[in-house]
């Protein structure tokens, strides 16, 4: 399908490099963590900001694990085809059966 | 007969097999742990005056503690990979060993807390007041329960004080139980989510244990291939991070 | 469900040096990774659960017909074998309830979605891309044993206390969690659903990962997309509805067993009165959660079960119309936007659960929007026929069959999709034949012309032709009467789930003779199959011999020997040209194979 630089036939010191890349990958997992914790003990303004804080920053986590140690910041096409289809799908099936409450009658 | 493309890519798509089936595993994965999300979404959005969602029930120190763990079993895992990678066997082995270790402690520490809650106990009157604590003792008339002392606000150590023990007549109760799935929507879909997330950290765990030893014997024929498996469970040892990552402030924080 | 999925164990060392020993009978046709022989045992089993499933509905109609009669010849026996259920060979209506729900779940999990997709894929898929097997031979098996499992479950449930799951094969929530708790929860028909499906979930999970990993990668040389034959794309297609639909109905049983077995309350609400009492529940759940999870599924299987029937009718109608298809491309793209859409339609099976004026304009658009491509899909087979010098072939009767069915069954779908007209025709025998339409004449239909067509190729020997005819025909004409009284009835507004047939209501007086005429169309319809289980059993042992290509089709299937051998390409396929050259000008042979330089 497409031809560009396979993610795996990598020389052997390019890995050597990136194993700096996990290490800063871990210690930012690690204080998201610790931020997540802290700001969930902040009384912002509603429940509703603290809930798209710790949202917001369990995304940039999980963005951070599936980019680098799942390398996917330099995968084929094929996977993410599949992975943005599936995205697609699982934000439908929350959006649509949240969608349920948005009129009076529910349940 | 041999399968084509089982170690090296196809030209055309540059994926060796394996590779888009564990995607594909893992896409199955996101759609499954979606729909226990988009309940959770559910219920807690319908959650009425009988039922009011929850704060504060679970433990937080230990669930960053847990956090930790599992942040370093990823860690661990894809330098056990990467390792393989630079064909360092005996690193190899030492990460994989601590990404085991992690695991099992992960599992060991959410024994405990499952543990410390079948412990707890909440009781519902019928005149509305609502008590939660440590139960004493319970007869046939009567329950005994050590009630739990709440302060205002949210806190990140746990409250353990207790207040006097309190007879409560049975007659008097509309509902007990202890907090166990039944007890209300947050931990029926508490247990759930952890006990299918608890369910996939065992299983990856058994897949590393096979790499770990007799399957690292494919080391000394294909190096590569080893590497490949290693990939393999690795991505699904990531996903399972990746899932608690959400889990973690969405059950224990928010 | 873990790990074992990735294909780590696929050679595994000591499994490896056993493939090269005489595997003999269990290791050949037991326990065996070749994907024929896979997908030999599911079209087996599947035929005989489809039959079972039947079986079971042709039950159902001697209580409809002449309900509170005992029945004839069989009662006794059953009153044997069921004593609680049957009391003096009479249905009692929990009985009627749980053959109803086994019905339904039999015939769609365990015998369409077997055959057409995992029996015909696993068999047809690597033989027309050119491929020596599956990627993942030993996660094929793992998918055939874990469906069997599912299947033993399910038969199993009719001998628990209180018979099988009596929720109808959507498992509504509360009733679904609330029937027989006692006296144990765990042995119960409904839980032993729940249990089944999760096996029957994981077995089509493992079953399309694999699919869509081959025709990803290992097309042979040449095979580009735009050459893939229908079928492949239909079975693609599919593999993903699979994957991605069904993950949400494992949470949804897995949610409902918690709600049977830990007596959680996902699905129950607060302040649940059951026999006048207030249940000892936490509530707080929402019967309307299950519904979204289960249909969420739900639409996409419907889809599940007709592409694969389009893929069959596909390859049959060119190959005895000895033209290419029509609108091959406009086909294929109209199957990837079914694909895409039937997974934004589900809550049109939900317009009368109050869910709100909104959600339901939303869905009535999208339910409209995705009759246009199943229009286009079945356009292009109708006007493939035009002009063509047509051999109505066994296979090609079916084919031809399956397009007025199909259309029937669809077109009736139609006023189903705006939410006024539900308000009416909700859960009657109307919406019963809109589907049947399609599942029955239409898919079945297809599955028949599958296995009249590829017979030669897994058995090395054609099937009676005369006996084939003999299956068609009575079968065509009783479907029919069957399903098309349903729609009178339906409109009339008979509800699907009257234990009597309507006798008790006065609005189904002016419809309820067709009851029985229906009946004996579906006892008819049995007896028709008889030709076909002679046929069957006959042609493997003295069917007619025939060399590797006896229908004179284009696809790389027919250019491996008749059965193919272990590995099965005696050379490496390369594929040349398109799927269906049929009767190009110019050329000696009406037909030109893809592999044909
Ligand atoms: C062509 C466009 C189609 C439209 C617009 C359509 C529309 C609908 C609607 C709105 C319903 C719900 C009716 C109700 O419960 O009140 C329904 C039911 C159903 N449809 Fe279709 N449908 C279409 C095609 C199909 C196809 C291709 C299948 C495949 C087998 C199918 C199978 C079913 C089934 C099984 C049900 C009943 C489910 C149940 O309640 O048990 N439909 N259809
Ligand atoms: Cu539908």
């Amino acid at each position: 399908m497409n031809n560009e630089h396979s993610a795996d036939d990598h020389p052997h010191h390019d890995i050597s490099k990136h194993v700096r890349r996990y290490m800063g990958v871990f210690l930012a997992l690690l204080l998201g963590t610790v931020v997540t914790v802290a700001a969930s003990y902040i009384p912002f303004k509603s429940n509703e900001v603290n809930i798209a804080v710790a949202l917001a920053i369990a995304t940039v986590k999980a963005t951070l694990v599936a980019a680098i140690f799942m390398h996917l910041s330099a995968e084929r096409w094929t996977i993410y085809r599949f992975l943005i289809i599936t995205v697609v799908f699982a934000i439908g099936l929350f959006s649509l059966t949240a969608l349920a409450f948005s009129d009076h009658i529910h349940r | 007969m041999e399968i084509p493309y089982t170690v090296t890519a196809r030209p055309d798509t540059g994926l060796w097999n394996a590779k888009i089936g564990i995607w594909l595993f893992l896409a199955s994965e996101i759609m499954l742990f979606g729909g226990l999300f988009s309940a959770y979404v559910f219920l807690r959005i319908g959650a009425d005056a009988a039922n009011p969602w929850p704060h504060g029930l679970l433990n937080v120190p230990v669930g960053t503690f847990n956090t930790f763990v599992l942040i370093s079993s990823s860690m661990t895992m894809v330098m056990a990979w990467a390792s393989l990678k630079m064909r360092k066997f005996a690193q190899y082995r030492i990460y994989m060993g601590l990404t085991i270790l992690c695991a099992l402690a992960f599992l060991c520490v959410k024994a405990y807390e499952y543990n410390d809650k079948f412990h707890h106990y909440g009781v519902w009157l019928k005149n509305g007041e609502f008590i939660t604590g440590h139960l004493e003792e319970n007869t046939p008339e009567s329950l005994t329960i050590l009630p739990d002392i709440h302060h205002e606000g949210r806190h990140f150590w746990p409250e353990t004080e207790h207040g006097a023990p309190r007879e409560i007549k049975k007659a008097d109760i509309r509902r007990w139980s202890n907090f166990t799935p039944k007890f209300s929507p947050f931990f029926a879909i508490y247990f759930t989510l952890t006990g299918l997330h608890g369910l996939h950290v065992f299983g990856g765990m058994v897949v590393n244990i096979y790499f770990w030893l007799p399957g690292s014997k494919l080391y000394r024929t294909n190096p590569e291939h080893l590497a490949n498996r290693v990939e393999v469970s690795g991505l699904f040892w990531h996903f399972v991070d990746l899932v608690w990552i959400f889990l973690f402030p969405v059950l224990y924080l928010l | 469900m873990e790990i074992s999925a990735s294909p780590a164990h696929v050679h595994h060392g000591e499994e490896h040096a056993h493939e090269h020993h005489d595997p003999g009978f269990l290791g050949k046709y037991v326990f065996s990774t070749d994907h024929k022989v896979i997908g030999v045992q599911y079209g087996v089993t599947g035929l005989i659960f489809l039959f079972f499933g039947f079986c079971l509905m042709l039950l159902m109609r001697w209580q409809l017909a002449y309900h509170g009669q005992p029945l004839p010849v069989l009662g006794p026996v059953l009153a044997k074998i069921f004593p609680k259920e049957m009391p003096g060979g009479v249905m009692t209506p929990e009985f009627y309830n749980s053959l109803g729900a086994m019905h339904g779940t039999i015939m769609v999990f365990l015998g369409i979605v077997p055959i057409a997709f995992a029996a015909f894929g696993n068999f047809v898929v690597p033989l027309q891309i050119g491929a020596p097997d599956m990627t993942f031979p030993r996660i094929n098996m793992a998918s055939y044993q874990a469906f069997f499992i599912g299947g033993v479950i399910m038969l199993v449930s009719f001998f628990c206390p209180g018979g099988a799951a009596k929720g109808g094969w959507t498992s509504y929530a509360p009733l679904a969690d609330i029937t027989d708790r006692a006296p144990n929860m765990f042995f119960t028909g409904q839980t032993m659903w729940l249990i089944g499906m999760v096996f029957l979930i994981t077995s089509s999970l493992l079953g399309s990962v694999n699919f869509i990993t081959t025709i990803i990668q290992l097309r042979a040389p040449g095979m580009t997309w735009m050459r893939l034959p229908f079928f492949c794309w239909a079975q693609l297609i599919t593999a993903f509805l699979l994957l991605l639909a069904f993950p949400p109905l494992e949470a949804a049983s897995v949610m409902q067993l918690m709600d049977r077995v830990a007596g959680t309350s996902f699905f129950l609400p607060t302040g649940l009165v059951v026999n006048g009492e207030i249940v000892n529940i936490s509530g707080g759940g929402s019967p309307l959660l299950w519904q979204h999870l289960f249909w969420f599924l739900g639409h996409p299987e419907v889809y599940v079960l007709i592409l694969p029937a389009m893929g069959i009718v596909a390859e049959v109608v060119a190959n005895n119309t000895r033209k290419p298809l029509w609108g091959y491309k406009a086909a294929v793209f109209s199957a990837l936007t079914l694909g895409f859409l039937s997974f934004i339609v589900w809550a049109h099976h939900m317009y009368l659960t109050g869910m709100g004026a909104r959600v339901s304009s939303f869905f009535q658009t999208t339910t409209i929007l995705i009759s246009i491509p199943s229009v286009i899909i079945l356009t292009a087979l109708l006007l493939s026929l035009w002009g063509g010098s047509i051999r109505f072939t066994v296979p090609m009767l079916f084919a031809t069959a399956f397009m007025p069915m199909f259309g029937i069954g669809g077109l009736t779908g139609i006023p189903l999709a705006f939410n006024a007209v539900v308000l009416y025709l909700h859960d009657t025998y109307y919406v019963i034949a809109h589907f049947h339409y399609i599942v029955a004449p239409g898919t079945i239909f297809a599955l028949f012309a599958g296995v009249y067509y590829w017979f030669p190729k897994a058995t090395g020997r054609m099937m009676n032709e005369f006996l084939g005819k003999l299956h068609f025909w009575p079968s065509l004409l009783f479907i029919n009467g069957i399903f098309m009284p349903m729609f009178l009835q339906g409109m009339a507004g008979v509800h699907r789930r009257w234990y009597d047939g309507g006798a008790s209501y006065d609005l189904a007086k002016p419809v309820l003779h067709w009851n029985a005429f229906m009946s004996w169309s579906a006892w008819l319809l049995c007896v028709s199959q008889f030709p076909f289980i002679l046929n069957f059993f006959w042609s493997i042992w003295f069917g007619k011999k025939v060399d590797h290509n006896p229908w004179h089709a284009t696809t790389l299937e027919w250019e491996a020997p008749s059965p193919p051998p272990h590995g099965n390409f005696l050379k490496p396929p390369v594929v040349h040209r398109g799927p269906y050259e049929y009767s190009v000008p110019g050329s000696e042979d009406d037909f030109i194979p893809q592999g044909k330089a």
